[in-house]
């Protein structure tokens, strides 16, 4: 199997005086788990489904958070390309919730208004967001619809769409909360303010 | 657990149940309504949150979690259909039990008492308070050797923030097998069916279900059996190997076996068609009109 990059390759210095000393710490406390405890044993990135099409493999990730590379962590790809399915942290010696930390890096990323590595997957999960603000439900037809009106990628997965219609799987109208005011209010998070 | 009270729950359907897996929705009503088990759906449910939400902002897919926990009777636990819901109710549950203060908040914010005490559980907790021998003494039909696998997906695997609590291994087979199905082992049975990247990169989802998939032809199943309604989707939806398995919901042949009948409502939404398979195991008759491939 094709293994994505370490994370730093012997040519590439970091510069002491240049990483974010607080990084790590930082990330732990949100997480509620501890990267330090990570000795780069690569189970994880062994047994991660997705490690193919991530840049860098999930103790690379943490890697860059202990060395404090904190732009490089914020932007690498891998954080959205994870979907928490928890593969790693079940084959992890040291039992570290290793999908808590990309939610972290997720959420600070977008805090941090860092280059999003895979904005296809942020807009499908703002699509998702939308739809739960809307309706207090997700809307799948709808989600796939804007997904694809957003994306431009009108003819990708056309099949797929069809046939999803045709076994009736896609509902025309959304199912709806009733108190949708209880869900409204909870959809002011300051980043959804749009970037500069 | 051998009172009626105690086969009362209130029920979370969830997204996906309530709307593109409505089979699913239909043959767990039909399950428990044989069984004597009384579901009552719970009151305006919202989204748990489902993976976005996490993704995004934790923290709003914890008040989305926090307001359904909040419209829960006490009297009775809470049953989940979904692994991904369950997972989130429960964990948002267990962080309001460690520390009251953010109980209390959100109680404050929904102005609505939150049961500390609930019991949040799956569906196959439930049968398996009703007890294997109960059930198979109200099976209708054997399962005839259907030869399944037990596909589990990630999220009933032990999530970390749940390890110290229940985990749902091995309870398909047991019950399946006890009514007389043979499962198959050596398959991929936990692994992630690639959840929403399904979606957005259908590519890396296609080699994986085709992995998943591949394994269970290899290990000699006639067909997958799962928990998960977005698995069964995936598996349906992505899979480009010549050879196909029909992925079934875990409470369809529950209920098949159970003896319900308007299974025709449930199959014909299948995208990878099952009832050639069940018809040459004789479970099903065979069909009253001609099918539309």
């Amino acid at each position: 199997m094709s293994q994505p990059q370490s994370p730093t390759k012997t040519s590439e210095v970091v510069i002491i005086s240049e990483v974010d000393r607080y990084f790590a710490r930082e990330v732990n406390r949100r997480s509620h788990t501890d990267l330090n405890r990570c000795y780069q044993c690569r189970s994880c990135g062994n047994g991660c489904p997705f490690v193919e099409s991530m840049d860098y493999p999930p103790y690379g990730v943490i890697r860059l958070v202990q060395y404090g590379l904190r732009q490089k962590a914020l932007e690498c790809a891998t954080i959205w390309i994870c979907v928490s399915c928890h593969t790693c942290s079940s084959q992890c010696p040291n039992a570290i919730d290793i999908a808590a930390i990309m939610d972290t890096l997720r959420s600070l990323a977008l805090e941090e208004r860092a280059a999003i590595a895979a904005p296809d997957i942020l807009a499908f999960h703002l699509e998702v967001l939308r739809s739960i603000e809307r309706y207090g439900r997700t809307h799948k037809l709808g989600i796939m619809l804007r997904h694809k009106l957003l994306t431009g990628q009108w003819f990708k997965d056309v099949d797929v769409g069809l046939r999803m219609l045709s076994r009736r799987k896609l509902d025309l109208m959304p199912s709806r909360v009733k108190a949708v005011n209880e869900i409204n209010r909870l959809f002011l998070p300051y980043w959804r303010v749009k970037p500069r | 657990m051998n009172s009626p009270e105690s086969l009362e729950f209130s029920y979370f359907p969830g997204c996906s149940i309530a709307t593109t897996a409505m089979e699913s929705n239909y043959s767990l009503m039909q399950s428990c309504h044989i069984l004597g088990i009384h579901l009552q759906e719970l009151e305006d449910w919202n989204c748990c949150g489902s993976s976005s939400a996490y993704s995004l902002d934790p923290e709003l897919g914890f008040n989305l979690s926090a307001r359904n926990l909040s419209l829960a009777p006490p009297d009775r636990p809470l049953l989940v259909m979904c692994p991904r819901c369950l997972h989130h109710l429960r964990h948002t549950h267990l962080d309001m039990q460690q520390d009251p203060h953010i109980r209390r908040a959100q109680e404050r914010r929904w102005g609505r008492p939150i049961p500390p005490d609930l019991e949040i559980i799956h569906f196959l907790e439930a049968l398996v308070r009703f007890g294997l021998g109960n059930l198979k003494k109200g099976a209708a039909r054997s399962l005839n050797g259907l030869k399944f696998v037990p596909y589990y997906g990630c999220t009933l695997f032990r999530p970390p923030a749940l390890q110290r609590q229940k985990y749902y291994q091995a309870e398909m087979e047991n019950i399946l097998a006890a009514l007389e199905g043979k499962p198959v082992h050596g398959a991929y049975n936990y692994r992630c069916c690639g959840s929403f990247l399904s979606a957005v990169r259908p590519e890396t989802v296609t080699s994986l279900v085709n992995e998943i998939i591949g394994s269970a032809v290899a290990a000699g199943a006639d067909c997958l059996v799962t928990s998960c309604a977005m698995c069964q989707l995936n598996l349906e939806v992505r899979c480009t190997a010549t050879r196909k398995l029909p992925i079934f919901h875990f409470s369809e042949i529950l209920a098949l076996a159970l003896g319900a009948k308007d299974y025709e409502d449930w199959f014909t939404r299948h995208l990878v068609d099952p009832r050639p398979l069940l018809e040459d195991l004789g479970l099903i008759g065979p069909p009253l009109l001609p099918r539309v491939p």
